[in-house]
């Protein structure tokens, strides 16, 4: 009698509960539906082979998709690629943004105006931006080549996004140039936690201001300098936009970065099965990154705590 | 004041840089955007040109449906991020209040999906896309938009709800609130300004989403202005339109320096929250 009476009237807390799933439900549902589902289909869809030569029928295959990436050279080159630029362009970036944060967090007067300035190549369409790059970084009419030969670094124009690692370098360029705000903002909002008092007991100790930074700044800010860095590694490694339209891959396949090689598997040579298995590896591997840096963050949470 | 001082000097020789480092790419766009052919073409760069021209801006309206891109642009963003408030609001100030089991894991999972590079998603879309006939259909980038933005606008505004003093929640419901009219005419009147925040956040990222809107429209009207651009080309290879593609680069790119300028506070608090507390 009690059990049937307490399970017809829900407690508050119950009902509680129940409005707060009804809440949440087309919100997860939608969620569900454009990133879960993508997901569990590609894992499904890279067992089989789904391309041309099937005449686009699925046929099961294992793990021969899988297979054949492991002696894709192509596959290997875009992951070293996507490796380098991911690397090398967030490295810069933070440390360019810590600058930049630095700099931000002192007073003077204008500062409003410097970090609007500042904010604004993150809030600038990618695809945009990558078209401004490419007529700076023109071979013949580029604004790059004109300022470098006038300054006496150049003899002759080079051919920036026609050349293996100029391209990779041009690349690099505007990536920074497009991100590194973004961190400097995250790392500003760290830099402006930490209390002033700490500085003042350590100055008052004779440390220098850049014994300071390292003994006090760095270790206080680093959750935030993981933070961004993990949310920089993650777009940077799935990187489409800003290659497409400067040098879609090119020249060569030299710039040709993962999300490249899957978008053309699919689109160019309609091979969904093995698009399918780019698509699961390139989610584990940010998987896996992802896991390693939310581990490394809390651990040091902890440390400091 | 709390890091290190710099000397004067250097710091202003620096934020000069800086500001010249943020700048020039637009600059010179939009410098190229007025420029005659001729300057356009010349060697040595032209950096002062004594003729300007809009011909470049004219001639994007007249040969090309560059209204319809702008159209387009702006409403498929403004849709979508309505609706991604709509559907955020909600499951932020649940998670922000409600104890559910499981609440911690689906955290996680936003969490990472604020992480996903769009190319993972783009083949299994494609498919939901074509088998729902939403091919060159606004809503193909609609849906996807709405949920893209999802993930931050739930963080972020969950943490704005966070920060309510909880008293005023627990006052209305002794006056017999439920859930729903408490989240209807108590907190989200009081999150006016974070609602703007993430609006402006989501805004801004469906403005430039490029794949999506690459696959799944292909109809030239229906395009927006981030692929239309990139894909203005000459008769041929060869003759690439550099004029108008700086002119499109900056019609382009207007709206959103007009919202950085407008509402750069905003875009800052948005963005630390969502980031650096989710």
């Amino acid at each position: 009698m009690m059990d049937s009476q307490s399970a017809k009237i829900p407690t508050i807390v119950q009902r509680e509960r129940r409005i707060g799933w009804l809440l949440l439900a087309p919100a997860l549902l939608l969620l569900t539906l454009v990133f879960a589902y993508p997901i569990l289909r590609a894992i499904g869809q890279s067992l089989f082979t789904q391309n041309l030569g099937t005449e686009l029928q699925p046929q099961f295959s294992g793990l021969a998709n899988y297979a054949r990436m492991a002696v894709d050279s192509r596959f290997w080159q875009s992951l070293s690629n996507s490796a380098g630029f991911t690397i090398v362009s967030v490295a810069i970036e933070l440390i360019l943004g810590m600058g930049i944060a630095l700099l931000l967090n002192q007073s003077f007067c204008g500062r409003g105006i410097v970090r609007t300035i500042a904010i604004l190549p993150w809030a600038l369409p990618t695809a945009l931006i990558a078209l401004a790059w490419t007529w700076i970084f023109n071979d013949q009419f580029g604004i790059v080549n004109d300022l470098l030969m006038r300054m006496g670094i150049m003899r002759q124009e080079m051919n920036w996004l026609g050349d293996p690692t100029l391209a990779m370098v041009a690349l690099i360029v505007a990536d920074v140039w497009k991100t590194t705000p973004f961190i400097s903002i995250l790392l500003l909002a760290g830099l402006q936690s930490i209390p002033g008092d700490l500085y003042e007991a350590h100055a008052i100790d004779g440390a220098s201001p850049w014994q300071s930074f390292w003994a006090i700044t760095l270790p206080l800010l680093m959750p935030q300098i993981l933070i961004a860095a993990l949310f920089r590694f993650a777009q940077a490694f799935g990187i489409f936009d800003l290659v497409t339209v400067m040098t879609g891959g090119g020249p060569g396949g030299a710039t040709e970065m993962v999300s490249l090689y899957v978008y053309a598997t699919i689109m160019r040579y309609l091979d969904f099965g093995y698009g399918s298995a780019l698509v699961v590896v390139t989610f584990l591997i940010l998987v896996i990154a992802v896991t390693v840096i939310t581990v490394l963050v809390q651990r040091l949470r902890r440390n400091l705590a | 004041m709390a890091s290190p001082q710099v000397p004067k000097i250097l710091r202003s020789i620096t934020i000069a840089m800086v500001i010249l480092f943020c700048l020039a790419p637009i600059l010179w766009q939009l410098l190229t955007s007025f420029k005659t052919n001729a300057d356009i073409a010349a060697i040595p760069n032209v950096y002062f040109p004594k003729r300007l021209t809009f011909a470049h801006y004219q001639e994007l309206f007249t040969r090309r449906p560059f209204w319809n891109y702008l159209l387009n642009s702006a409403g498929v963003a403004t849709v979508s991020t309505l609706l991604s408030l709509g559907l955020g609001a909600p499951a932020a100030y649940v998670l922000a209040r409600i104890k559910l089991p499981g609440e911690r894991l689906i955290l996680a999972a936003i969490l990472l999906m604020t992480l996903f590079p769009y190319i993972l998603l783009f083949l299994g879309l494609l498919e939901l896309v074509q088998k729902f006939g939403l091919g060159n259909q606004y809503l193909a980038l609609i849906i996807p938009y709405t949920a893209i933005n999802l993930p931050l606008t739930i963080l972020v505004l969950r943490s704005f709800f966070q920060q309510l003093p909880i008293d005023l929640e627990d006052a209305a419901r002794v006056d017999g609130y439920n859930t729903v009219a408490m989240l209807v005419q108590i907190v989200l009147p009081m999150t006016v300004p974070a609602l703007v925040t993430t609006g402006i956040l989501a805004f801004i990222f469906a403005w430039n989403e490029f794949l999506f809107a690459l696959t799944f429209i292909t109809q030239e009207s229906m395009k927006t202005i981030p692929v239309a651009a990139a894909q203005l080309g000459g008769a041929s290879v060869f003759e690439i339109p550099y004029g108008p593609i700086a002119a499109a680069t900056v019609l382009g790119t207007l709206p959103l320096v007009g919202l950085v300028l407008a509402f750069q506070r905003r875009i800052i608090s948005g963005l630390t929250a969502g980031a650096v507390k989710g």
